[in-house]
């Protein structure tokens, strides 16, 4: 599955990196498989992403949960907790 | 007519200017709440130099979109303006502006401060703080999430 990955906030700095297009193996199927696909690169993804993090993820630009089922060709985004206003 | 209005800018903003363009030409309106937010320069014990406000563009505008039409299913409004800085910010500075229009003062104190506590939880928005012992990103406070939380059980 065809994915474009995007950072934001201390998740950015931590990877070094704003968006990445990736294609996820078949087994990745939710946000939570995504995430956990992402920790197996190693560091710094084990460390940016391990699971004890609070972390907020959006699809295409609306917040989901872990559970939410990833699409073909959507926009994934994970980034800390908001803290505007 | 156009009658929900949201700017991410880096500019600072008027007040006056603001309110006056909001409920010009409109005498329906009796009532006009608004809130601005700003810099301080204390958080969390540290001195505050400075700030840059990072946020998700797309998205940013989607989330306040929604924040505005969830205010319209609860109360009887008749215009709002959501106005939120980005980039680099000291203390004092002006962060965010809501305004709401209604004909009267219950509606709009309600919805203001409903759009504020939402925006606060759901927008994406991020803080970078200046502090003299370096630089940091903000933590989310559980505090807001509770705000927000207080608006479910209505």
């Amino acid at each position: 599955m065809k994915l474009q990955l995007r950072f934001f906030a201390s998740l950015r700095e931590g990877l070094g990196l704003a968006e990445e297009g990736i294609t996820a193996p078949a087994e990745v199927k939710t946000i939570a498989d995504l995430r956990g696909y992402l920790i197996q690169r190693g560091d710094p993804w084990a460390e940016v992403l391990a699971s004890g993090k609070v972390i907020r993820c959006a699809l295409n630009q609306e917040m989901v949960k872990d559970t939410t089922s990833l699409v073909e060709g959507a926009e994934v985004a994970f980034f800390p907790p908001v803290t505007g206003g | 007519m156009q009658n929900d209005f949201i700017r991410i800018q880096e500019a600072d903003f008027d007040l006056t200017t603001e309110v006056k363009a909001l409920h010009k030409d409109d005498p329906r309106v009796g009532a006009v709440v608004t809130f601005v937010g700003t810099v301080r320069d204390m958080n969390d014990g540290s001195q505050v130099k400075g700030m840059t406000l990072e946020h998700y563009p797309g998205m940013t505008e989607k989330s306040l979109e929604e924040i505005t039409t969830q205010a319209r299913d609860r109360w009887d409004l008749y215009k709002t303006l959501v106005i939120h800085r980005v980039g680099p910010l000291s203390p004092e500075d002006q962060i965010v502006l809501v305004a709401v229009t209604s004909a009267h003062r219950g509606e709009a104190f309600a919805a203001c401060e409903f759009i504020m506590d939402y925006l606060k939880t759901a927008a994406p928005f991020w803080k970078k703080e200046e502090t003299s012992e370096g630089s940091r990103w903000v933590d989310a406070r559980v505090t807001d999430d509770a705000a927000m939380a207080r608006w479910k059980k209505n």
